[in-house]
């Protein structure tokens, strides 16, 4: 019997020839992610006894949940983190406005293909997006994995995603996302591995990529997987060659070499078969990500903010595509538009091209790169009774700071497009 | 181990934002505090007027969305004696065995049991009762029952690491 990727990336992880789904293994991550939420990780770690973290090089910790600090209480949260990142010898810490953890382990090359990530975050399924096995996990077990460097994990059973052929203009990874949340609830994969494949994955852009797996955790599932290829191993080699020191070339060779694919042979729990010409822009509507609508059926729906950032759509060719829409325009009167670069590297990358002058001419605020006014910590928290429309991957009631407001999910085009009319649009149509 | 009281009965796809808001994740660290906002945007209700040993039954997909332990917390600080539902979030599942709230999947009793029924749940037997009828559930495996008696990975790992 052949054997999934989570098959084998567990028994990797878990340092033995084989494993199978439903079996409970301990596994030894090779990153141990957190964020903001470090110092009340910090507190558990004590209580446990422990004075020194078992494998520092492995911890990766960057600060963007609440960035810069909005008030004294997260500043000393950020500065309980800083202290012990010194005592303890952890490299991997990247301070405030260096970027979203999740982007952040990328571009710095921190978790490779292959490798398998644990982390205090449910979006920790993201760097599935290169083949690693990502799953988020709680905080008592971060402080758990500081100690000893491994946690169980039960193995789970698969399932494929496989889309074929090329996306019409105006529909991206964001609209596929959310129409396969939409098709299969929010437990759709729940306890499962996802798969993705085919023609219209190898198609997608890294950044594209990167939407799929974060957005898989809005479906229940353990951890996604984006078949790894030479555009990933391009992308990938230069930032670790740049973190390392060390040739491109041997980087490359490394990180190929890392790379995990199923066997042809593989069991599959559920497979399900999409036609990229037949998906268009879709919307998911309050209160739940599932709640997926074609765009048209809420297109002319009044917005008082529109949201451009977090890990979900926050890159390079998101904040390029709202340029795009709001060149020559103005947001309208009455909306706010709020964009947030997901790191700093795509900020200045940002500013390089352009964009970001473009942006603030049509009248766009731009934040500090971090996670924003995501799940309602400040800059941008919505009034009673406002709707945002956002690129985020959640619309949860009070998730932005206030139960009475309302969020509607989609992708950057549409948010900008939305902020121009002041009314979820098409970009198609301006 | 056995826990009893009244049922507070929710729906499915209960996610975490509405257990414990993220508003409060960073700023909120007294466990008490955190029990005092439990439920806060799904039913205003709940946290002034639970009891201890009382048991949240629940739909599908309990606990979906964020990582955010507090959710577990909250409820395991306001006294809930268990959670019942037809399946959880595999994080919210792992939270709540990790600081000692018991997380039991049985469908039948979902289906079968009403706010404010009062029940009697004995986590080693894998039994729910209500009055004269009885629920099975498979048995919490033996790491499980070990983490709930401890009061949670913590003090469990703590024992274990003989500190």
């Amino acid at each position: 019997m052949g054997k999934t990727f989570a098959e084998k990336a567990l028994a990797r992880a878990a340092g033995i020839s084989e494993v199978s789904a439903g079996q409970v293994i301990d596994a030894r991550p090779d990153v141990v992610l957190s964020h903001d939420n470090s110092a009340a990780i910090i507190q558990m770690f004590y209580e446990l006894g422990v004075k020194r973290v078992e494998y520092p090089e492995r911890l990766a910790i960057i600060l963007d949940h609440a960035v810069p600090a909005p008030t004294t209480r997260h500043a000393q949260n950020h500065a309980e983190i800083r202290q012990f990142v010194a005592e303890q010898g952890i490299t991997h810490f990247f301070d405030v406005g260096r970027g979203i953890c999740h982007q952040v382990l990328s571009e710095e090359a921190l978790i490779l293909p292959g490798q398998l990530v644990l982390g205090a975050d449910s979006h920790t399924t993201h760097s599935g997006w290169m083949g690693a096995f990502g799953a988020g996990v709680g905080r008592s077990e971060v402080a758990a994995l500081w100690a000893t460097g491994e946690l169980w994990l039960r193995v789970p059973e698969s399932m494929r995603v496989i889309l074929d052929g090329e996306l019409p203009r105006g529909v991206t990874a964001k609209d596929f996302a959310l129409r396969v949340i939409g098709d299969l609830g929010a437990d759709g994969g729940i306890y499962m591995s996802v798969e993705f494949s085919g023609s219209g994955i190898a198609a997608m852009s890294v950044a594209s990529r990167m939407v799929l797996p974060n957005m898989m955790a809005e479906m229940g599932v353990k951890n996604a997987y984006v078949t790894p290829d030479d555009r990933v191993f391009d992308w990938l080699a230069p930032r670790l060659a740049r973190r390392t020191g060390r040739p491109v070339e041997e980087c490359r060779a490394e990180i190929e070499a890392g790379a995990l694919y199923p066997d042809p042979d593989a069991r599959y729990a559920a497979e399900y078969h999409y036609d990229a010409a037949g998906l268009e822009p879709y919307i998911a509507c309050p209160h739940t990500v599932d709640n997926v609508v074609p765009l048209s059926e809420v297109a002319g729906t009044r917005v008082q903010q529109a949201f451009l950032g977090t890990c979900t759509n926050g890159r390079l060719e998101d904040i390029a595509a709202a340029a795009e829409v709001v060149k020559g325009r103005r947001v309208a009167r009455g909306t706010r538009f709020l964009v947030i670069p997901a790191s700093s590297q795509v900020l200045q990358a940002a500013l390089e091209r352009g964009y970001i002058q473009t942006l603030a001419e049509a009248g766009a605020m731009i934040g500090v790169p971090g996670c924003g006014p995501c799940m309602g910590n400040h800059m941008g928290i919505p009034a009673p009774g406002e709707v945002t429309i956002s690129t985020a991957n959640r619309n949860f009631r009070g998730r932005m700071g206030t139960r009475e407001a309302e969020i509607y999910l989609a992708n950057p085009a549409v948010v900008a497009a939305s902020a121009i009319k002041g009314a979820i649009t098409d970009p198609r149509e301006l | 181990m056995v826990t009893r009281g009244r049922v507070w009965k929710y729906g499915n796809d209960v996610n975490t934002d509405v257990i414990f808001p993220g508003k409060y994740t960073y700023t909120i660290t007294d466990r008490r505090e955190m029990a005092r906002h439990a439920l806060e945007d799904l039913d205003p209700n709940f946290a002034s007027n639970v009891r201890p040993g009382d048991v949240i039954v629940a739909g599908r997909n309990w606990g979906c969305g964020s990582s955010r332990e507090q959710a577990a917390i909250c409820l395991k600080e306001a006294g809930v004696g268990a959670v019942v539902a037809e399946s959880f979030a595999r994080i919210f599942y792992r939270n709540a065995l990790n600081n000692g709230l018991p997380a039991i999947i049985c469908p039948e009793a979902v289906a079968a049991l009403e706010f404010g029924d009062a029940v009697e749940i004995d986590l080693e037997a894998g039994t729910i009762r209500r009055g004269d009828d009885v629920w099975h559930f498979p048995p919490l495996p033996e790491t499980a029952l070990q983490l709930i008696q401890a009061g949670g990975l913590i003090p469990y790992l703590k024992r274990k690491l003989g500190r």
